[in-house]
């Protein structure tokens, strides 16, 4: 599989990443979820200030075909969210893992990042998901 | 139809080597893109070429001293227009006016090609053959051994001149003539559905890697690239082509879907003639129109459209518009509402977006703005 992983980010059972700086998670999408996509061309944020649950969706990533749910990898506020994926929602598909983080969590219960998987496990994951 | 096995192109072998993603389509398992990607393969087509593989879409023959007549009886457009080596759009109606399919006519010296939409060719035979009767017309579906391909683009000439002995410079828009491709005999048409210039070949399926790659080759200097259906439904959406199942289907009929060019009243009696002149007289009650997202959001087919407050429609197609980087649409609303400039929200995910309806079309296509 010929996908780009990050070593420095956890990752959910439905492709999102958290990247944890403090008591504050970034989050984003994988790049196999991109992949999966295809060219994206709308990302829908939550709003700053709004509590989201792990595991709930909270934002949405829109391809030439399809919306998809993007959900929560843990619970808190919404403390930031990446205003350049309104003009330039390409970002997702080129920057997975940089440019195109999605919104910034202060996290309320930080042992839930034990629910999320590294970037090994991920791997294991999907190599496990496509057979 | 989920158990029935999905029928495969000449090409599926090559469109998998290739890449190319696979998903069914009215009843076939055809490339939705290539690794290239939506977006570039629709922007490939705007400004060089694209290479489709359309060989989900169904060809009847029609020969036999009453083809004319029978087809004129079956067809809104006056078929009596259509000289040898020209084709034409038309539609087929019921009694109500409702459509059966629309289709593309060719003529040829001694037959007519009538092209159909893969999802209704069974439907569609079935409807002319219960029509026939006693005419002396041979009706023959030729979609399986018959191959068709879509080069489209401002470069499609160039690329399909270095392969074919056909002068192309002396085949007008909506001309269609027998020569060769590659080698191999071939009807080429001077049309095609994505706004721009371009051909659909015609040769027997038995050649249709061959084809295909001696066209790849040839326009390779040009930037040409194989396009999936992603990029055909936004290029055809952008230049408002309707789409049977979209704009188009068996409880809408072609005055009310703008296809009144379509529509010959004045060339006798035809099926769902009645029905149609009395909408022509009337007005259409419904008329679709073309929207652009004011707040940002993707339409999409289904969404429900807003008026004043009150449900008026439903998105027939709704998408994101590669050349003119706009959230775009298509919806039926009450003729009220149609005027441009009308203001119109779409529900997306449960929340009201506002939208107002635009000019038609979106991208204006190449051999209209002659």
């Amino acid at each position: 599989m010929d996908y780009k992983f990050d070593p420095t980010v956890r990752y959910g059972k439905t492709h999102e990443w958290a990247r944890v700086e403090g008591d504050e998670v970034v989050v984003g999408i994988s790049d196999y979820a991109q992949d999966a996509l295809s060219d994206v061309v709308y990302v829908e944020l939550p709003e700053v200030g709004t509590t989201v649950k792990q595991g709930e969706p909270c934002a949405v990533v829109e391809s030439v075909k399809a919306a998809e749910d993007v959900y929560s990898p843990v619970t808190g506020e919404v403390v930031a969210v990446n205003e350049a994926l309104a003009d330039t929602p390409e970002l997702v598909n080129e920057d997975p893992y940089g440019k195109a983080w999605f919104f910034r969590v202060k996290m309320a219960d930080p042992s839930e990042l034990d629910n999320l998987m590294d970037a090994e496990a991920y791997k294991a994951y999907l190599e496990s998901e496509a057979h | 139809m989920a158990d029935q096995a999905l029928k495969r192109t000449r090409l599926y072998d090559w469109h998998v080597r290739a890449g190319a993603r696979m998903v069914a389509f009215a009843g076939w398992e055809m490339p939705v893109q290539y690794p290239t990607g939506p977006i570039e393969e629709h922007k490939r087509v705007r400004s060089s070429a694209g290479l489709f593989d359309i060989d989900h879409m169904g060809q009847f023959r029609m020969s036999g001293p009453n083809a004319e007549a029978f087809l004129q009886r079956m067809q809104t457009w006056d078929v009596s227009r259509t000289a040898v080596h020209q084709a034409h759009y038309g539609l087929m109606c019921y009694d109500d006016g409702g459509v059966v399919d629309d289709v593309f006519l060719y003529h040829l010296p001694d037959h007519w090609l009538v092209v159909v939409n893969a999802a209704n060719r069974e439907k569609d035979l079935a409807w002319l053959q219960a029509h026939v009767g006693d005419a002396d017309v041979t009706l023959r579906d030729v979609s399986e051994e018959t191959y068709m391909i879509a080069l489209q683009g401002p470069k499609a000439q160039a690329i399909l001149q270095r392969v074919t002995d056909v002068d192309l410079s002396q085949l007008p828009f909506h001309g269609v003539i027998e020569g060769t491709v590659a080698g191999v005999p071939a009807v080429v048409g001077a049309t095609g559905y994505t706004g721009e210039y371009g051909y659909e070949l015609f040769f027997t399926a038995d050649e249709a890697v061959h084809v295909w790659e001696a066209l790849l080759e040839a326009g390779e200097p040009d930037g040409l690239i194989p396009c999936g259906l992603a990029a055909r439904d936004t290029l055809r959406a952008e230049a408002c082509l309707p789409l049977y199942g979209h704009e188009i289907h068996s409880e809408i009929d072609p005055i009310s879907a703008g296809l009144r060019f379509a529509v010959r009243f004045d060339k006798g009696n035809f099926l769902g003639r009645d029905a149609l002149l009395k909408v022509h007289l009337e007005g259409p009650e419904y008329r679709l129109v073309a929207f652009e997202m004011v707040e940002r959001g993707v339409p999409r087919q289904g969404y429900e459209v807003v008026a004043n407050g009150i449900s008026v429609g439903e998105v027939t197609t709704g998408l994101y518009s590669p050349t003119t980087d706009r959230y775009v649409g298509m919806a039926y609303v009450p003729t009220e509402f149609a005027a441009v400039g009308t203001e119109l929200s779409i529900i997306i995910r449960d929340r009201p977006r506002a939208a107002r309806v635009v000019r038609r079309p979106f991208y204006v296509p190449a051999y209209r703005r002659r």
